[in-house]
């Protein structure tokens, strides 16, 4: 499955490919330091102050591992199931769908962690984290992708049409907004703050930014056991709905 | 000026290759002319050269006494297009595929809605008028084509393979309405690779194949002149339907010997029959029929017209 | 020419919905989750202005592209690979002109569509500090037009949607995120600011800005319209000359 996945690239896709990491880089630059310049410092909850650019940088960084595995898992995923019948091909092999669904999964996360790790090269090379930290927020980007991934499989398989993908990308674009991403979470009234704080990606934020900047604690656990549970919730439900929309 | 379409020494090339290799056609007000030819023989080229949609690279062409070099809007202002292949908006009614259509040809909209009804009704389509093309059938989406080619009324109708796709009763459907339209007075213009249809619907045609044409006639004096009355078609259980060949010299003016089976043809096929089974060939079926286009192609081109 | 905008209007009865998310919700999310959020922090304000009244502005105009991008891009692409709708109309007595000019003028009706409601909403956020801000609307156009042209021209010049991407990810982004939509480009490198300068958005943005806010914007103004306006045509006759090659053969 992921070696059918690699040989169907064409040169055209490794821009594509390219351009997919250059994204969070994009923002890093504009966002991180050039409205950085305007902002200055920030507060972490714990006290901390560390730079803008610091700041967003593992925002940058989660957000992109979480849209790089639902754009190769929700579009590619539900591509070949609906339109390509790839999947009925492969059906007729014994293989069960969701061996099919972890080929599938294997190979966004081999994309997304190539785009990760050489981002984190960047941010040590801006001075942004240290090389440590650096190799040590790499498994925390891989769990982050994971975890969408799975999401996006899940999701693949209650897509109704492409019109949903309107929806699906405008609820990506407002998880990136407002999950911790450009403010701390404590900038946001009461209410919101906690519907912020209960969203997955802030959770993936939270815990690759309390890597990158050194300020692991107790919260971080959290937040790979909150990732972990939601990996096996949709992987669960995707297998249940791929047996049922592929073997009827 | 007698006929619409005139045309001398029409060339197309792409590139380096020929698709039209220079030829001529004239075709009169009212009548039903069809270009005949297998894949790749060049009519849709030459569809589109008259449609005013490509530039003939050399020769003479005139559209209503008109240049499409030069005057394109106005001889397409005059014409009704079914491509090939369905262009109709998916995403659109049916109905609005064909009021918005109009519009292109300044129909005001009381006129073109008007219309529309009409020819909904025409093709038959007046009950899904409103629902959306994406899910109509083969069938319907190329009768709504039709319906949309004749939405400015045209002089002439251009049909680029008409039914093909289709099943046998919607082709019987297509040719009923064409031949209303014929009656009407249009003139039609289309190709196909069937023989039923061009016999069906063609007072004349050309037959091409490799860019130029190499007959042109009606359907029957192109059967008189280039076939036999009658056809008989053998199969033997051989691999080698040749090695009959031999054994069946003298029964037929002429043979075809097909990868599949054997042609006689002959003026009286129940005759050369009973002469096969006289020599005691005993294929393991036989078949006895008039002649038709299909032979007069495979007379001219040595291929079968449909593989 | 109206005839062909009639026909995407028609079209547009079926699917604005769709677009009304990615090309009005999804700007006023930024500006609510970017301008209240971030401009929180940015205590001290822009040129004597708050953030939010100074990126409003800068917002509209990107939305203007946003807008023109999401139609010139794929549908474009699609008319032409395979919904064949170009083919369609090229059958009818249009002329490639009128084909493409249709289409054109539907993308700047959308763009006054969404730029309209995108200034009422700025408005009631009080992030208008003058009447001059109705200026936006025929800004918003030409910033449109100066990218739609010649991106419709790229979009007719390719034959898989592999290059949209590519399009979207290395010119459209980059050029959103470095135009001084969210911070001043005098603080970029100065070879990413001739960059940006010679990119349409910028002076969409400068011209939105100083409408909004107020400010003369003098003879650069002019200058940045007649460049504007350089964009557009030079982006007309590279698209008409794409159609005519795919539409005429
Ligand atoms: N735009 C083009 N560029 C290059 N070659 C072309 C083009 N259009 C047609 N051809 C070539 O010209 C030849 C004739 O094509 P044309 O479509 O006219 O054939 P046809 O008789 O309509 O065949 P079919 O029955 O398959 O529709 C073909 O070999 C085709 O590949
Ligand atoms: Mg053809």
């Amino acid at each position: 499955m992921t070696a059918r996945n690699v040989t169907a690239l064409g040169s055209a896709y490794w821009l594509v490919m390219l351009g997919g990491f250059l994204e969070p880089v994009l923002y890093l630059f504009s966002i991180g330091v050039g409205v950085g310049a305007l902002i200055g410092d920030i507060t972490l909850p714990g006290g901390e102050v560390v730079g803008y650019a610091a700041f967003v940088a593992p925002a940058m960084l989660a957000s992109s591992a979480m849209s790089g595995a639902l754009a190769e898992t929700t579009f590619n995923f539900f591509g070949k199931m609906k339109f390509m019948r790839l999947y009925d091909g492969m059906l007729a092999t014994p293989i069960r769908p969701i061996e099919i669904a972890l080929g599938e999964l294997t190979w966004a996360m081999i994309r997304g962690s190539l785009y990760s790790a050489a981002f984190l090269v960047i941010m040590v090379l801006m001075d942004l984290t240290t090389p440590l930290r650096a190799l040590a927020a790499f498994p925390a980007t891989v769990l982050t992708g994971f975890a969408f991934g799975a999401a996006g499989m899940a999701t693949a398989t209650l897509i109704r049409s492409w019109q949903d993908f309107d929806l699906i990308g405008s609820a990506q674009f407002a998880l990136f907004l407002f999950s911790g991403t450009f403010v701390p979470a404590t900038a946001y009234p009461e209410v919101v703050r906690w519907v912020v704080e209960a969203s997955p990606l802030y959770r993936a934020v939270d815990l690759v930014r309390g890597i990158t900047t050194g300020t692991v604690g107790w919260v971080q656990v959290l937040d790979v056991l909150y990732l972990l549970a939601l990996m096996a919730l949709c992987l669960t439900v995707a297998g249940r709905r791929m047996n049922k929309l592929l073997c009827k | 000026m007698s006929s619409l379409i005139h045309a001398r020494g029409l060339v197309k090339r792409f590139g380096s290759f020929t698709a039209v290799d220079g030829i001529d056609v004239d075709v009169r007000p009212g009548e039903a002319f069809g270009f005949l030819g297998p894949n790749g023989a060049g009519k849709s080229s030459t569809m589109r050269m008259i449609g005013c949609v490509s530039p003939p690279t050399e020769g003479v062409l005139e559209i209503l006494g008109m240049d499409p070099r030069r005057d394109g809007p106005a001889i397409r202002a005059r014409l009704g297009v079914c491509p090939q292949l369905d262009n109709l908006d998916v995403e659109l009614t049916v109905r609005e595929n064909l009021t918005t259509y109009a519009r292109f040809f300044g129909i005001p909209r009381a006129v073109a809605r008007a219309r529309a009804a009409e020819l909904l009704d025409f093709v038959q389509l007046t009950e899904r008028a409103d629902s959306q093309v994406e899910p109509l059938s083969g069938g319907m989406k190329r009768r709504l084509t039709i319906a949309r080619a004749l939405v400015n009324e045209p002089d002439i109708v251009l049909l680029d393979e008409p039914t093909t796709g289709l099943d046998p009763q919607a082709r019987h459907l297509v040719w009923e309405r064409l031949f209303r339209l014929k009656q009407q007075g249009v003139t039609l213009v289309l190709t196909t690779h069937y023989m039923d249809e061009a016999e069906q619907l063609c007072d004349r045609l050309v037959v091409m194949d490799g860019g130029r044409i190499v007959a042109q006639d009606s359907p029957r004096a192109l059967i008189e002149r280039y076939s036999t009355r009658e056809v008989v078609e053998l199969r033997f259980t051989a691999d080698d339907q040749g090695s009959y060949a031999e054994k069946l010299s003298g029964i037929a003016e002429r043979f075809e010997v097909l990868p599949d089976r054997i042609l006689l043809y002959v003026a009286d096929g129940d005759d050369a029959l009973a002469e096969v089974h006289r020599r005691e060939l005993s294929p393991a079926s036989a078949l006895v029929r008039r002649s038709s286009l299909e032979d007069v192609f495979l007379h001219l081109t040595g291929r079968t017209l449909v593989d | 020419m109206t005839s062909v905008l009639e026909y995407h209007l028609v079209h547009y009865r079926r699917t604005w919905r769709s677009s009304v998310l990615s090309t009005l919700l999804l700007p006023l999310l930024t500006m609510v989750g970017f301008g209240l959020g971030v401009g929180g922090y940015v205590t001290a304000g822009i040129d004597g202005v708050s953030y939010l009244d100074w990126m409003v502005p800068g917002l509209i105009a990107s939305t203007a592209v946003q807008t023109v991008i999401g139609e010139a891009t794929w549908p474009v692409l699609s008319y032409f690979e395979w919904l064949k709708v170009y083919f369609a109309q090229a059958a009818a007595p249009l002329r490639p002109a009128d084909i493409l000019g249709g289409h054109l003028a539907f993308m700047m009706f959308r763009v006054l569509l969404s730029v309209t409601a995108f200034l009422v909403i700025a408005a009631a956020f009080g992030t208008l500090r003058s009447p001059w801000a109705v200026a936006v609307l025929p800004i918003s156009v030409l910033v449109g037009l100066a990218v739609a042209a010649p991106v419709v021209a790229y979009s007719a010049s390719i034959r898989s949607d592999s290059y949209l991407a590519i399009l979207i990810r290395f010119a459209v982004l980059p050029m959103s995120l470095f135009s001084g939509v969210f911070f001043p480009i005098d603080s970029l490198h100065p070879v990413l600011r001739a960059v940006a300068w010679v990119l349409p958005l910028s002076h969409g943005v400068d011209l939105s800005r100083a409408a909004t806010l107020g400010v003369n914007p003098g003879l650069d103004g002019l200058w940045q319209l007649l460049y504007l306006l350089v964009w557009c045509a030079g982006g007309w006759l590279l698209a008409l000359s794409r159609f005519r090659r795919r539409l005429v053969v």
